[in-house]
């Protein structure tokens, strides 16, 4: 039999490695060639892609459509706010803590909502994150109504001084950005993500394989909520105060992120980056116009849901065939007379093909 | 003219192609049987010529009128009905109901509940049973009665002896040959191979995909449908 | 007696709670489309009368014979024109693309009519009450309010069981394949059925904002409590999505019993726990 070897890069994406080095080498020297003002967007844009990049894992990946996220983000963030005020924790040790925290609260949760299916899971997160947001709202140690503050001897654990903080924070928050990315891309070219494709492709083809969905999903969930909850506590290390309203809004870390995944394309990597980039855009556009971006974002999703559900990156791959993360495998035969020759390729499917013979 | 004529009819679902360019033609008042094995294309065909297939309009042609893109519905307004593989009848309606649903569309024509009911006196008595109450057999009359009630010109059979006993399949075939006294034009697919040939003037056997042999029933050589029908 | 006045108050707010939900679920049972814009409907009926009793002096329940027609025809042309072509794609296409309609109506409420909180005004009614033995009373409006679902309740089932168009209703709910292969123009029947859909919200929309302060964000709490009532009940009967609406209400009575803050989080509870004890509800019709 001829030699086989499976390839995992593709020829654009190693033209992409030589174009992200520098640029993410500027990304993290920004402290020291702009202000606060340009720190405070990247750093926002980081963690709004880790968000995205989080639920793309769970709805485009493992098909499960949360609304119910910003759930673990209050979580993460109420815990952090909690360690470090009441508990007088450690505030870095808080933040690691954190995540971990909201991962261990999906457990009960995903009790109640994995009993649902399709939309009625989605409208049971929903309620879960109600919940929550309620709860928080009538517990005292957390502020009840009003929420909690950071207070600036908590803060002045990072740095005595306000430049050195926000040197700190917005590496941390670049960090952590890069840290769910890795993750997610990890996951996803690994044997899991394999199974998670597949499951996304069709769930009883892949049950009768021997992959076992409840569990790939319930770690996806589980994982997913934990990194949530990591985000959610940097965000609101940055903002400095919390309350139930802002740390479980959905309009914040719901609505927005489903956009920017469906508009950038959902289920594949690279999507996540380009939905972040035009919410970035349209917010910036639209800012004198109150909430209407978030109408001409509604109705963008909308069309492209309609019309191009690969979204933007979708169609890119479609017409172009690009990959700029490859986490495909493609079987490359290298036979005793000749040069190699592809055999398979395998390219992540977009939703929405529903093809099965009645 | 024949009353049904397709052309290089082909179908896909999704990326699979179920059909490659069937070329049939059905005469009005003819029965006619397509043999063939499992996931030969045979309900995919039926399918097809009922609408709920994508197709290129003049792929289709019926009554002489280019009918490959209509939908379902449209399909039954202009005389096609379906007696569907597994009855499908439905089952949150009794069996009257069922049957008047089938009339829904409102085409004129000798068929009503009263008629039906003369046709399959038992269905009479079941009239206010919930569907899914009645034997398989029962189910089969139903279907076909559901389908009548729409006044069609071709009537599409799918697998009608499926699941069933032979003493039912022949009460089944026996009434059919009372709607083909109507002079309406009757498409059977059926595995089972002499019911069908039986009950046919004109064979189609399919293979994969594929037109594999086409005759008239009579005197016709069972070998050769044989190694059509496994692709021999 | 304060049991049975909780009981009594709870279970009237059944009624609301099942106009919420008839919407919701007319329009999974018929099409398989869970909209997630439903409470914003229920809300935009709210403004939508708001609009006409400003301007023709009309009193809110009066306005129904405007605002009714009018979320008709906004059904009919949204599933016509946009929802029914997210029907074959799978999970995500309906369910992204209400989401979206969703945010779409709660910003342009928003934009038109600013953030704050309006209520519909009709009368006297609203706080009309009837004593009953033991000491209790028991609202008027809540009553009337009642009635109304059970009335619609009842409406329906006529409907779905006695009319031509009910039956094919009821096949298509069962398999809409099928259906189309009986002549059943699918895509017409889906468009009327969210317009049937809508007159109901409508009623739930101008008869919740009589009572209830609302605002352009107040569309997804609306949703919920549709969709609490629906699980609790069970799906695929109306009066068992009554009785789930009772639970809740009775459910959420408790909580404010106990401290008024607590009225949502107990209906929330009580959702959840029967969701994990009992998921199929309390009172399920087989299918799904």
């Amino acid at each position: 039999m001829a030699p086989v070897h499976v390839d995992r890069a593709t020829r654009a994406s190693r033209i992409f490695v030589f174009v992200a080095v520098p640029a993410l080498a500027a990304l993290i020297a920004l402290p020291w060639w702009s202000g606060p003002g340009n720190m405070r967007l990247v750093a926002e844009m980081a963690y709004y892609l880790a968000l995205a990049q989080l639920w793309n894992l769970l709805a485009g990946y493992a098909g499960l459509v949360s609304v119910g996220q910003q759930a673990f983000v209050g979580l993460g963030a109420y815990a952090f706010y909690y360690m470090t005020g009441a508990l007088n924790v450690n505030i870095y040790l808080a933040l690691i803590l954190a995540g971990p925290f909201a991962g261990l609260m999906s457990i009960p949760v995903s009790f109640a909502v994995f009993r649902l299916r399709g939309a009625y899971f989605a409208v049971g997160t929903w309620v879960v994150s109600e919940v929550f947001a309620l709860a928080a709202s009538l517990i005292g140690v957390l502020g009840a109504g009003s929420g909690l503050s950071l207070t600036p001897a908590i803060v002045r654990q990072i740095a005595p001084d306000r430049a050195g903080r926000d040197t700190i924070v917005y590496l941390m928050s670049l960090g952590v950005s890069l840290l769910v990315f890795a993750i997610v891309y990890l996951l996803l070219r690994s044997r899991h993500g394999l199974a998670l494709t597949a499951i996304r492709d069709s769930e009883p083809a892949s049950a009768s394989l021997g992959v076992n969905t409840f569990r790939t999903k319930l770690t996806i969930y589980i994982a997913t909520a934990a990194c949530t909850g990591l985000v959610g506590a940097l965000i609101f290390l940055q903002k400095l105060r919390l309350s139930p309203e802002a740390g479980f809004s959905i309009n914040d870390w719901t609505v927005v992120v489903i956009f920017m995944v469906v508009i950038g394309g959902i289920g594949t990597i690279e999507g996540p980056f380009i939905g972040m980039l035009v919410y970035i855009v349209l917010r910036e556009l639209l800012a004198d116009f109150g909430t209407s971006y978030l109408i001409l974002m509604g109705a963008i999703a909308v069309a492209v849901m309609l019309k191009a559900p690969g979204g933007i990156w979708g169609w890119v791959v479609q017409r172009y065939g690009l990959q700029l993360f490859p986490v495909g495998r493609r079987l490359v035969v290298a036979p005793s007379d000749g040069p190699p020759v592809l055999e398979s390729s395998r390219r992540p499917r977009q939703e929405g093909s529903d093809s099965s013979p009645a | 003219m024949s009353l049904l004529r397709t052309h290089g009819l082909s179908a896909f679902y999704g990326d699979f192609q179920a059909l490659f360019g069937i070329d049939l033609s059905v005469e009005d008042g003819e029965t006619v049987a397509i043999i063939g094995a499992n996931g030969a294309g045979k309900t995919t065909f039926l399918r097809a010529i009922a609408g709920a297939l994508e197709t290129a309009p003049e792929m289709i042609e019926f009554d002489g009128r280019r009918v490959g893109h209509s939908t379902p519905h449209e399909m039954v307004r202009l005389g096609i009905a379906m007696v569907p593989e597994g009855r499908k009848l439905f089952p949150s309606l009794s069996v009257e109901e069922n049957l008047l649903l089938g009339g829904h569309c409102g085409r004129a024509g000798p068929w009503s509940l009263q008629r039906v009911y003369k046709l399959f006196p038992m269905l009479d008595e079941l009239r206010r049973l919930p569907a899914p109450a009645l034997s398989g057999g029962q189910q089969q009359m139903a279907a076909i009665g559901r389908a009548l009630m729409s006044n069609p010109r071709l009537l599409l059979c799918d697998e009608l002896s499926l699941g069933l006993a032979p003493v039912v399949i022949r009460a089944i075939y026996d009434c059919l040959g009372a709607i083909v006294a109507e002079g309406t034009t009757v498409v059977i697919v059926e595995q089972d191979i002499n019911r069908a040939l039986d009950a046919s003037a004109h064979f189609y056997c399919f293979q994969e995909g594929r037109l594999a042999l086409s005759a008239p029933t009579k005197n016709f050589n069972r070998t050769a449908i044989t190694a059509a029908y496994f692709g021999l | 007696m304060e049991w049975l006045n909780i009981l009594i108050q709870g279970g009237l707010l059944g009624g609301i709670y099942a106009l919420f939900a008839i919407g919701l679920s007319l329009s999974f049972g018929i099409m398989r489309l869970v909209n997630i814009a439903h409470g914003d409907l229920i809300v935009l009926s709210a403004y939508v009368a708001l609009v006409v009793v400003e301007n023709t002096g009309l009193d809110p329940i009066s306005s129904l014979v405007i605002v009714v027609p009018m979320m008709f025809a906004l059904g009919y042309a949204l599933q016509r024109g946009l929802l029914n072509f997210t029907l074959s794609g799978g999970l995500l296409p309906p369910l992204l693309v209400t989401f979206g309609i969703s945010v779409i109506i709660q910003n342009s409420l928003l934009q038109g009519f600013g953030a704050y909180t309006h209520r519909l005004q009709q009368g006297a009614i609203e706080t009309a009450s009837l004593p009953i033995p033991g000491g209790i009373a028991v609202g008027v409006y809540p009553l009337l309010v009642f009635a109304v679902a059970v009335l619609a309740i009842a409406g329906l089932q006529l409907f779905f069981y006695r009319t031509r168009l009910g039956r094919a209703f009821r096949a298509v709910s069962d398999d809409a394949d099928t259906a189309e292969l009986m002549g059943i123009d699918n895509r017409k029947l889906f468009a009327l059925a969210l317009g049937i859909a809508m007159i109901f919200t409508a009623l739930a929309g101008v008869l919740f904002a009589i009572r209830t302060n609302f605002d352009p964000a107040a569309g997804p709490i609306r949703l919920i409590l549709a969709f609490e009532a629906v699980i609790i009940g069970g799906l695929g009967s109306l009066w068992g999505t009554l009785l789930g609406g009772m639970v809740l209400g009775i459910a959420q009575a408790v909580g404010a019993a106990l401290s008024p803050t607590w009225q949502i989080l107990a209906g929330h509870l009580a959702f959840l726990i029967i969701l994990i004890v009992r998921p199929s509800g309390l009172f399920p019709r087989t299918r799904d």
